[in-house]
């Protein structure tokens, strides 16, 4: 593999169009945590015109439900949960802005053409590796759907958060 | 008869939860390390050296292993000599009130829902356990919790097949299941299949069939030969850890074979992720 690409949240066009597959990327900034239940009400809400509680545009979700921080942690555990249960939701999110996913395993071909459609890109990370990867994050707060535990929406900033391009946004997949 | 308190038993399934989300057993990290100095594919060496420093991290940082710390699944072994003390409440209860505490004061994620379908609403204290329990001779009490991850689990598949089907057939459909569980169910994986009995037992057996040390060799050479021929084939694919390629896509491979009847042959295979969490304690 080349080099590892440094990548800064809220994603620019341009920078979703450097990225192929099988490239390895370090990303920093804002990234929110949302799975199934979230995305359920994410999508309800774009359906009935409501505000959405993030910014779509140039935006990275994370499939994560992190377990709870001890006291002077800024999270527990946090690494991807299987991103085919979110297929149904995000082709909406990435019409409406979303620039990158962050999860495990493989997406369906909705999910790639609309990847292809609006430019952007879906990024796995280590399944099973939470304690690993929850050192790159430094802050996480909620923002959205408190009541969902787990799996609210929480607004993280990562620190060089290490993912690989699984689909990208020419049409290509990393999986055989 | 010999008596347990109450409380004892809850202290000790508390115990078993923590330890269990916190420190991936000897054999599983054995194991990965061994894959790591054979793997021929350079990525998946590189994440196969992460989850060997994930679960440095975990142990000495007490962060759990995975964020899905599991659903709490209970296997007993109760001696037909020992039960729970007079006064207290039932094993059943003991066992429930210790998942509750080790989730809440380990720091780990409650992932219960209390009813599938309508409003999926969680629990908050990771109970009620899934609880198997099994009658032996003896006046001991062995308790087992695995912390089995969602992932992996919903990668699992039962299949009934003809009870002419041969060897050959079975491992090839095994093979095909850990296929379809591929980067989704976070390899490498153990692999635990369960042949025999009827439907739920098969089921129950390729569960248990995870409980071994994974360098065991299983005692029917029969079995022991599928074991290796599947492990052979399911690493054959290319998959590797993450799906990202690899020589390695499975640690072990594990039977539990049963009577069954005459028109049946009934098989599960229960997918377990690379972060394979048990603890057993004997009170």
């Amino acid at each position: 593999m080349d080099e590892i690409k440094k990548l800064i949240s809220p994603l620019t066009e341009e920078a979703i169009h450097g990225l192929k597959v099988g490239d390895e990327v370090s990303l920093s900034g804002v990234v929110y945590t949302a799975r199934d239940m979230a995305h359920k009400r994410l999508c309800e809400a774009m359906e009935s015109g409501t505000q959405l509680p993030i910014e779509l545009e140039g935006a990275v979700i994370y499939f994560l439900g992190p377990s709870p921080a001890r006291p002077g942690q800024v999270i527990g555990a946090a690494g991807p949960t299987t991103s085919s249960r979110m297929d149904a939701f995000s082709p909406r999110l990435i019409a409406g802005g979303l620039k990158a996913m962050i999860g495990k395993g493989y997406r369906g071909d909705e999910v790639r053409q609309a990847l292809k459609n609006y430019g952007a890109v879906h990024l796995v990370t280590i399944g099973g590796a939470g304690a690993f990867l929850s050192k790159h994050i430094v802050s996480a707060e909620i923002v959205a759907y408190d009541d969902l535990g787990t799996e609210a929406i929480r607004k993280l900033e990562v620190v060089d958060f290490p993912a690989v391009v699984a689909y990208d946004s020419y049409g290509d997949s990393i999986y055989k | 008869m010999r008596y347990i308190e109450y409380e004892k038993i809850v202290s000790a399934v508390e115990a078993l939860c923590i330890a269990a989300a916190y420190e991936l057993p000897e054999d599983v990290l054995a194991a990965i390390e061994q894959a790591a100095k054979k793997e021929s594919n350079p990525t998946a060496v590189k994440i196969l050296g992460q989850l060997i420093e994930n679960a440095r991290i975990a142990k000495t940082e007490k962060i759990p292993l995975c964020q899905d710390t599991g659903l709490a699944v209970i296997f007993v072994e109760q001696g037909s000599q020992v039960a729970v003390e007079e006064d207290g409440g039932t094993l059943i209860d003991a066992i429930n009130a210790g998942v509750a505490a080790g989730y809440e004061k380990g720091y780990l994620r409650k992932s219960v829902v209390a009813e599938p379908l309508n409003e999926r609403k969680n629990t908050d204290t990771n109970t009620p356990a899934i609880i198997h329990q099994q009658t032996v001779a003896g006046d001991k009490l062995k308790l087992t919790v695995m912390a089995k991850g969602g992932g992996c689990e919903n990668k699992s598949q039962f299949k009934m097949f003809n009870p002419t089907a041969d060897k050959e057939q079975i491992a090839d459909w095994v093979v095909s299941v850990v296929a379809q569980a591929g980067a989704d169910a976070c390899p490498p994986f153990v692999i635990g299949v369960g042949i025999g009995g009827d439907f739920e037992l098969s089921a129950l057996l390729s569960k248990k069939a995870l409980l071994h040390n994974l360098d065991r060799k299983n005692s029917d050479k029969f079995y022991a030969q599928l074991e290796t021929d599947i492990l052979n084939k399911v690493n054959a694919t290319g998959i590797g850890p993450q799906g990202l390629g690899g020589d390695t896509t499975a640690l072990a491979c594990m039977i539990e074979a049963a009577p069954c009847h005459i028109a049946s042959l009934p098989i599960a295979v229960n997918i377990e992720c690379h972060s394979h969490r048990h603890k057993s304690v004997i009170l």
